[in-house]
């Protein structure tokens, strides 16, 4: 089977850019008859350091916003979310599903004038698998189905063994350990970005310096001062630098988000995030700058259903009076108000090719769930004489704890349960999390690729993540047949009718992401993307 | 004298290392560890991120490593977060950052608050004392989370005058508010102790000596009461000095300084055994040689500190 890939947004472009720019086609998407601005750099803001600018080793969001403009892979998603060419043009996938055979963009080139070759996606894949690399997203091969995975990540195989292969320079076949339908959306990870061995080997660690680092997307990294500030500017040897609009984007590391904020208002920063709770004000004030988009991210609260956790959350009448009388538009509309959606299952609505079905108690009213919960509370014999009590953690975090306050308000009042709020700094609260030492813990989880898998496969009994230690086998065999499902959707909807029968989790909300940007990037900047992966070289800004 | 140097040195290297030992032990203790995400790592990756660095094995063989390569070759290890840079790499950037807001802060603080001090002590119970008592007390109960907001309010966001934070190699402007905010507190303190010191020194028998022998007056406050008086203010300033070359959270998080207030409680936080050590270190060591100072300085001043 033969897939070609056509760059829609390039192509659409083409056609319209001759008419706004005579030959000179632009890659980002310049409305017909607007003027761009002769500035076209782009500041934004970020929360802090970036961990490395290393596709292998680095594992935040905002380095892997840095890595996608200077790195390239076979991928690239447009404003949509949906996959366009990177280096790769095409590619042929075999009749049984698992070995997928990627034909590279001959003209791809590394900022230092050498071919970008399949060798070096083979090299940087393995870099990420070996455990001499260290690194922390190391896990991710086996998240994309590459046969041996497991045994290379744990040093039990050679790294030789790992299902990658440079086939020729232009030719990298990828092994698959079993048929996995959203393989290729996984390929945007900035873990998978090719990377220059040759520079890796002079300089070591130091080769992600301004003065070393070689990189093959459309900028070149051309000052970082650590906690200050990281500028990338364009790279004339990228194979599409005709069509780029932005010329340098900068981030600033601003930890504070209010600070962040008076910067913007000095018109020091294009972009930063909206404070908790500021969105509808800022939004009345400046309303084509204040932005809100939906995220692949859902909050929610595990039970402990483990040995650790307590008898009464056992009984799913209880895990579901809980859930039942969390009213979440109180949440999503009092005190979130940045646009978040309500939640009543765990994949959000905007994931790609899957629509959550409507579940039973989604489709009450509050009153109603709330009517149901009591009658679930007493039929499980707690009650005013003999009330429910147990621990509700969170870690640090403004927003955390005023979740929990209404959240634990809410069941105080509706079913008289004492919901003790137990607050732990981060990597405490995390360690207790994974070690089963709480009762009712906070949890958010982020897709990796926009699939339903990438959150459902959390409450799978094997699951690294399956924080609570739910296990449910029908789940674990929808789960496990739906990786070799040519339409795995029914099966999806299956595990989130169990979900909402079995409630291992309270699913609260679904995020969105709300951020004030300057009004001429504001149209360039790809909302619809839901995991928010955005190019610097698709953006650009109007005049005013 | 000498011998007084000596036994000070002779007493901050056992500190130091009893120091360290405390510290790590400590730091270890904390529940938690650096690769402990929201999103977690299954157990074979965090196997082999610990045996990348070291943490697999026991404790005390982790100690003696660290404490070997400090000795041996400076090497305050990698950092658990910041997986392409050392320790070393971190201090080296983020520490001439806070050293030279500190040292502004410094003499700011300094030299305002001898001054205002002084002021007030001479011209005691005047409106100038009553101005500079205000003025100190003031800068005093306005903690810097409060004056760093305010600061960009007024001079960011108001009149356009400075940049709301960034430090953009130390060049001017940037450093004018992280220093306005760092040594406003400090300048207070030394005000008054200052104005306190020099007002008992103003009433002591040899102040009155050389004013019954007829000397102006600014012979009496500048050669006999002036060094006297800066005694107490000397001891506090050791302290206060380390203290604001070592940063301030508050002046790194506001003004996004890329200092080490900053480094240093992300490191805690985010458990970044090898960063939290060499910045724990280094605050150490200058703590200790900065206290070591003052009290040769002390008792250069005063012979009777020696005994």
């Amino acid at each position: 089977m033969k897939h070609t890939l056509i760059r829609t947004s390039a192509f659409a472009l083409g056609v319209a850019s001759i008419a706004l720019f005579g030959l000179s086609a632009q890659a980002a998407m310049v409305p017909a008859g607007a003027t761009l601005a002769d500035n076209q750099t782009f500041t934004m803001r970020v929360l802090s350091e970036f961990d490395a600018i290393d596709p292998q080793l680095s594992e935040t969001v905002d380095a892997a916003g840095v890595e996608r403009d200077l790195f390239e892979g076979l991928f690239n998603q447009d404003a949509d979310g949906n996959l366009v060419p990177g280096v790769a043009l095409s590619y042929d996938v075999s009749d049984d599903k698992t070995v997928y055979t990627f034909h590279l963009r001959p003209e791809a080139m590394w900022s230092d004038g050498h071919p970008v070759t399949a060798a070096d996606f083979e090299y940087a894949w393995k870099r990420l698998a070996d455990p001499a690399t260290g690194s922390p997203y190391q896990w991710y091969v086996t998240i994309m189905g590459l046969k041996n995975g497991d045994a290379v990540t744990a040093g039990d195989m050679p790294l030789d063994d790992l299902g990658v292969k440079a086939i020729d320079d232009h030719t990298l076949q990828v092994t698959l350990e079993q048929p996995t339908p959203y393989f290729t959306k996984t390929t945007v990870n900035a873990s998978t970005f090719p990377v220059p061995k040759w520079v890796i080997d002079e300089f070591g660690d130091d080769w992600t310096l301004p003065e070393h680092i070689v990189g093959n997307g459309a900028y070149v990294l051309t000052e970082h001062v650590p906690n200050e500030r990281l500028v990338r500017e364009r790279n004339p040897k990228y194979w599409d630098d005709a069509n780029t609009v932005i010329t340098k984007t900068t981030s600033l590391i601003i930890n504070d988000e209010n600070v962040a904020l008076a910067r913007w208002k000095a018109g020091e920063v294009d972009r930063t995030e909206v404070p908790t709770g500021q969105f509808p004000t800022l939004k009345a004030e400046y309303p084509d700058s204040a932005m809100s988009a939906p995220r692949l991210c859902t909050y929610y609260y595990w039970y402990n259903e483990g040995p650790t956790g307590p008898e009464a959350l056992k009984d799913v009448r209880v895990r579901q009076a809980l859930s039942y009388a969390l009213d979440r538009n109180v949440i999503t509309d009092q005190i979130l108000q940045g646009g978040q959606f309500p939640a009543y299952t765990f994949t959000p609505a905007a994931t790609a090719g899957f629509t959550p079905p409507s579940v039973p108690f989604g489709e009450m009213t509050q009153d109603e769930r709330d009517a149901k919960a009591k009658e679930l509370m007493a039929a499980a014999g707690f009650g005013p004489d003999h009330p429910l009590t147990f621990n509700l953690n969170y870690n640090t975090s403004e927003a955390h704890k005023q979740i929990a306050t209404v959240v634990a308000q809410m069941w105080k009042t509706k079913l008289g349960v004492d919901a003790t709020l137990v607050n732990m700094e981060g990597q405490t609260y995390f360690s207790e999390l994974r070690n089963g030492n709480f009762d009712v813990g906070r949890s958010g989880w982020c897709g990796d690729y926009n699939e339903a898998s990438t959150f459902l496969d959390l409450v799978r009994t094997d699951s690294g993540q399956n924080d609570g230690k739910y296990s449910n086998a029908e789940v674990d065999a929808l789960m496990a047949e739906a990786k070799t499902m040519t339409d795995p959707n029914p099966n999806y909807e299956k595990v989130e009718q169990i979900i909402a029968e079995d409630m291992p989790i309270i699913p609260v909300y679904h995020y969105a992401t709300s951020f004030m940007i300057d009004p001429g990037l504001a149209q360039s900047w790809p909302l619809g993307n839901v995991e928010q992966n955005w190019y610097s070289k698709d953006l650009y800004r109007l005049a005013k | 004298m000498i011998n007084f140097v000596i036994r000070r040195i002779g007493i901050a290297i056992p500190t130091l290392l009893i120091l360290i030992a405390i510290s790590f032990f400590l730091m270890h203790a904390a529940p938690g560890g650096p690769f402990n995400s929201e999103r977690g790592v299954p157990p074979e990756v965090l196997a082999n991120l610990n045996a990348k660095y070291g943490l697999d094995k026991p404790l005390i063989v982790q100690l003696w490593n660290y404490i070997w390569d400090i000795v041996t070759k400076f090497d305050f290890g990698p950092s658990m977060i910041f997986k392409t840079r050392t320790v070393n790499d971190i201090i080296a950037q983020g520490f001439p950052v806070t050293f030279t807001y500190g040292i502004w802060s410094f003499l700011v603080a300094v030299v305002v608050g001898v001054s205002l001090g002084v002021a007030a002590a001479v011209n005691h119970n005047s409106w100038l004392d009553y101005l500079a008592v205000g003025v100190s007390i003031g800068a005093q109960v306005l903690p810097n989370f409060v004056l760093a907001p305010i600061l960009v309010l007024v001079f960011t966001l108001g009149l356009h005058w400075l940049p709301g934070g960034g430090w953009n190699g130390g060049q001017w402007p940037y450093p004018v508010m992280p220093v306005i905010a760092l040594s406003t507190s400090f300048m207070a303190s030394i005000a008054r102790i200052t104005r306190s010191s020099m007002l008992e020194v103003l009433h002591s028998n040899f102040i009155r000596t050389a004013r019954a022998k007829g000397l102006p007056a600014n012979t009496v406050i500048w050669k006999h009461a002036f060094k006297p008086s800066l005694l107490p203010v000397i001891s506090y300033l050791a302290p206060a000095f380390v203290g604001m070359i070592t940063g301030s959270v508050v002046v790194d998080v506001y003004f996004s300084t890329g200092g080490m207030g900053q480094m240093f409680v992300n490191s805690a936080t985010s458990r970044d055994y090898s960063t939290m050590m060499g910045i724990t270190i280094l605050y150490g060591v200058l703590t200790i040689v900065f206290n070591m100072l003052a009290d040769i300085l002390y008792a250069w001043i005063d012979p009777k500190i020696r005994l």
